[in-house]
Parts: structure tokens; sequence; C-alpha cells
């Protein structure tokens, strides 16, 4: 019998002894001394069963992910609950592409993308339609509970489940958010347990106007990294109650604060559940202090840098919706776009122009009126992950501007402002 | 020279050249450049690290707080263990975080690697260690920084 520091189920022994085949057991010991570096005793079950994987795209370089998925299937293992994914790479009817553009999306980047949604498929992918980086939204359908427990990855996506839905997930890397779905079980560490979910930083909002959540986001991210912020003053602005919008909101400052840092949970006080439950009780008692002011917003967002070839030039090409926009937000947007365009006396959009929704959110919205009156301004609809877009050297070429803080740090694309961005969308200069 | 005490989460005796990040450094945006054009070493491309930003990685002790970013980021460790070209040492000065202890042990378990990982050494050490300085690490978690 082998010594583990963790204590083991003898179920989950048996498993890590191979006594259930030997990819099984890798697959065990994973997630084992995964814990273990964190000072896990125990591993506890996952009790919401459908997972959610980071890794979507066949890129082929990703030799060790086929190769890992190839030994996973041979062994006839599966993620039982199921699981959604991020977002697909290409959808050339809605992101249209050169000729050269596409050989290097399908023929050189993506290459795998068939054979690896295949794979996807073998080891427990919920549906076709399932990729998508908010599949926590009600269209979507996998919606913890709060106090569930996940086998998730996604950094966007464990923190919105953290904070707002009030779900329990680490900040799991590609592969263990499967490995945890597979067995069932993930370390008793960090963000899963109730001292982990601790703030350690008091953060106060004292702007003179609701922030701009991706820039509010990526202050708190740079600031407090890892740890757990605990943020007052914002429900000034989006109220107290979990309403489509103050939803929308914490969607987009998340997904900020954990590309701009590593923020896997936040509190914000009276609106968020576990800050309603227990208020600043929250709070550890040498928890650090972070004022965000007026001044400070405009500190940060003067500091990103713009990595454009010619930083004067104009954007070419406007990404919306990284991570995915709920449906609320699309109907914003077009109304935006729509009534911009006509004060300025425009039909069509200056910038070519592509919102980026979950495929059940877009087909919900391609049913509604306002797709048409979207359509009609040129501006397209697509369901991929604009990052994987990017992620295709020849689009380096190419200025594009986002509003989306995540897309920025991983790109080239130039972070505007939702107002700015509106601006240069109906042909104005920012 | 000084002698740091740390955490040996993967162990291993190794010396060479340190390339020092004072913030956390995000795996996705330093590694991914590199990885997608199959390069025969990593050029840390993370435009918002200037510490370490246009510098090469590879085959070095890459010391740093944490690393921070998408959760992509275990699976860019496996992949550039795997290919090869990853940094020799990750030297934390902080607790190890999720992302990259995901990575060390992907790539350990499953590729098989050597990469070098160790913790806690405090932010003593990241405060004295400078880009270039030789370091050498123990498989006890000990670090040398001459």
């Amino acid at each position: 019998m082998e010594n583990f520091a963790m204590e083991l189920t003898p179920e989950q022994r048996e498993i890590a002894e191979g006594k259930q085949g030997e990819v099984k057991a890798k697959v065990m010991r994973t997630l084992i001394m995964f814990g273990e570096i964190f000072g896990a005793k125990r591993l506890i079950p996952v009790t919401h069963a459908q997972g959610h994987l980071v890794t979507s795209f066949g890129i082929g370089l990703l030799k060790p992910l086929f190769r890992t998925m190839d030994e996973l299937i041979s062994e006839g293992l599966k993620a039982e609950g199921g699981f959604t994914v991020d977002p697909r790479p290409i959808d050339y009817a809605n992101v249209k592409c050169g000729v050269l553009d596409k050989l290097v999306f399908s023929k050189i980047m993506y290459s795998r993308q068939a054979d690896y949604e295949r794979q996807l498929v073998a080891v427990g992918l919920t549906d076709k339609d399932a990729f998508t980086c908010t599949c926590y939204l009600p269209e979507v359908g996998n919606v913890p509970a709060k106090g569930d427990v996940l086998s998730w990855a996604e950094s966007s996506a464990v923190v919105f489940a953290n904070s707002v839905l009030g779900a329990r997930c680490n900040r799991n890397s590609g592969m263990l958010d499967l490995f945890g779905s597979i067995v069932g079980y993930v370390p008793d560490f960090g963000l899963v347990t109730d001292e982990g979910r601790r703030a350690t930083w008091k953060v106060y909002v004292r702007t003179t106007a609701r922030p701009e959540a991706q820039i509010l986001g990526s202050a708190v991210g740079m600031k407090v990294m890892e740890d757990v912020p605990y943020i007052f003053g914002l429900d000034a602005f989006l109220g107290s109650e979990l309403t489509d919008d103050a939803i929308a909101y914490l969607k987009d400052f998340g997904a900020a604060t954990a590309s701009n840092g590593a923020v896997g949970l936040y509190h914000i006080d009276n609106l968020t559940p576990e800050a309603k439950d227990l208020g600043e009780a929250l709070i550890a008692e040498d928890a650090k202090t972070y004022v965000i002011d007026d001044a400070e917003l405009e500190r940060v967002y003067r500091s990103y840098p713009v990595m454009w070839k010619d930083a004067g030039a104009k954007p070419k090409l406007c990404f919306i919706g990284c991570p995915h926009l709920t449906y609320g937000q699309l109907e914003k947007w077009t109304d935006d776009i729509v009534g911009t365009l006509a004060a300025k006396g425009r039909k069509k959009v200056a910038v070519r122009t592509v919102l980026c929704a979950a495929p059940a959110v877009a087909e919900k919205f391609r049913r509604s009126g306002n797709y048409a009156r979207l359509t009609a301004t040129g501006a397209t609809l697509t369901s991929i992950c604009p990052l994987m877009y990017t992620n295709n050297p020849l689009t380096k070429r190419i200025s594009i501007a986002t509003s989306s803080n995540k897309l920025r740090t991983y790109s080239a694309a130039r972070y505007y402002k939702d107002s700015e961005l509106l601006t240069l969308i109906s042909g104005g200069e920012v | 020279m000084k002698v740091f005490k740390g955490r040996a989460v993967a162990g291993g005796n190794w010396k060479g050249e340190a390339v020092v990040s004072k913030a956390g450094v995000n795996t996705l945006a330093t590694f991914q450049k590199s990885a997608m054009a199959n390069a025969k070493e990593v050029v840390a491309a993370d435009q918002n690290n200037p510490d370490i930003y246009g510098k090469i990685i590879t085959g070095m002790a890459l010391c740093l707080p944490i690393t921070i970013g998408s959760t992509t980021g275990g699976l860019v460790i496996q992949t550039v263990c795997a290919m090869g070209i990853n940094p020799a040492c990750f030297l934390f000065s902080k607790h190890i975080d999720s992302l990259a202890a995901s990575g060390i042990v992907l790539a350990r378990i499953w590729e098989n690697s050597s990469v070098i990982a160790v913790d806690g050494l405090g932010d003593e050490f990241l405060e004295s260690v400078k880009t270039g300085d030789t370091v050498e690490v123990k498989e006890n978690g000990e670090v040398i920084v001459y």
C-alpha cells in the first residue's frame, strides 16, 4: 500500500493505486499531488456534476493535451455529468477572413479542431453547442447552486461561479478541470473552504459615477492579485439585487480581475450572496485596504500600453463580448449602436464590428426583432472566442479595438471604454 | 552570496541564470506567442510585464511571486515542458498558485519532466535576486543567489 499525505477513502485509494486502470490512477495521482501542494487533507465530492473546460481549441502544438485525451479515451474514462467548454475559435460566416487568414486558421493553427472536438465528445461534452465561456447563463444552463463544489476551469467562469452564484471552485487549470469531473472529487483547499473564502482586502469604490466594469476589475486584479477582495461602495451603483444588469456588470468585472490579476472570488458588500449573508464577518482581521476613486481608475486606464504596430492607426475591427455577452447586453449594444449611428446620420458601422455571445444566447437573439436591427448596421454576431481569433499571427497586422480587458491582456487589441467604442463604430475619433 | 530556504514543490539540483519578475507572471500572455510559433525558446511576451518582456526565459530560473491570468496556465506550462522550452526552474517568493502548481504536476506526472519548482522563498528573495544573477537550487529547496 502506498503512502499519501492526504487521507483517502478506500475508493479513492483504490483508484490511485491503479486498481481501476493505470490512466485513472494517473488522473487521481495528479489531483492528489496538486492538493498536497496546498496542504489539502482530503478530496471532497464534486456536487455540481456538470463540468466546464477551458480548452476548446485544437491547436496543433498542444500535443500533450491530445495525447492525454487519447489516454483517457483508451480506458473509457469520461465526465459522467458532462461538461460545457470554452468557445470555438473559428466562424467564417460571421467573422470573415481572407484566403490567407483562413489557410493559417484551418490548416496551421486549428488543424486539430475536428479531431479535438471528437475527443471532447468522447470524454463527455454535453452537446455540440456547449461552446461558451459563459456557461453559467440561464440560456446555456450549466448553473450551479450556492454551496455547490465544482471542477471547472476558465478564469472568468470560476470567478463568476464563486462570487455571484456562491458556488465553490478553485482556479483549476485546464486538464485538472476534466480530471476532477472524471473522478468526481477535488482537493479540499483554498476557495472550496470557508477560510479560503475570507477576504484579505477591503476595497472602497469612491468614484463619482458607476465605474467601467472592465477598468474597475483590472484595477482590483492588478492590486490584489490572487487574494479575495471585499468591495464596498459598488452597491451604490449596482443596487442590492442581482438583476440582469448587475449580473452582466459583475461578469465583466470578474473577468478583468481574473485576467489582469488572479482573482477567483470577490465579495460585493450588500450584493453578492455570501456578502449578504455574512457581511463584514467575511473580512480577515489583517485585511489590507485599497481605495479606488476617479483618479485611480484613470491612472489604471492610462497605464495600458498600445500594442498596435501603428499606435496612431484607426481601428479596423472591433470585438465586443469577451466574456460572451448576456442577452441583455446584446440588446443594449444593439440599441446603442443603432442610436449612435442614427445620431451621426449613418446607417452602417464605420468599423467592422463583431459581437460575441454563447450559441444559446445568440440563437435566442436571432429569433428577436433586434437581430435584424443589429445586422442592418453591418455588425455581426458570432459565438467564437475573440482571443482565439487574435492568436492568428496574421491578425497582428489588423488594429483591433475592444472593450474587453481580458482580450487586451492576451492580445495586441487596444482597450477602449464602451462609450469610446461607440464613437469609433459611428465614425468618430477618440 | 545569499541563501534562501524554500519548499521544494518539485525538487532538483540546478545552477544557472535568473530572470526576475517582480510582478505576477501571466503564463498565457508570457508563453503563448513563442509556443504558438513552435519556437526553440520562449521570449516573454506579456506586454504588461516590463520586468521580463522580450527576455528569453527558456532554461533560466524564472524568479517570480506567483503566476496569474488564464486558467489555461497549467496546460501552457505542461506544453512548454513537453516542448522542452520551459524555464528550468520556477522560484516563487510566495506560496505557489494553483495554476502553476497544476502545470508543474501535469509536467511531472504526464510528461516525465524534470522541471523544478520551489516556493515560499520570501519577499527578500525577490528583492535580492536580479536578472542575470547566477542562482543555485538544491534538492531540499535551498536557493543560493551569487
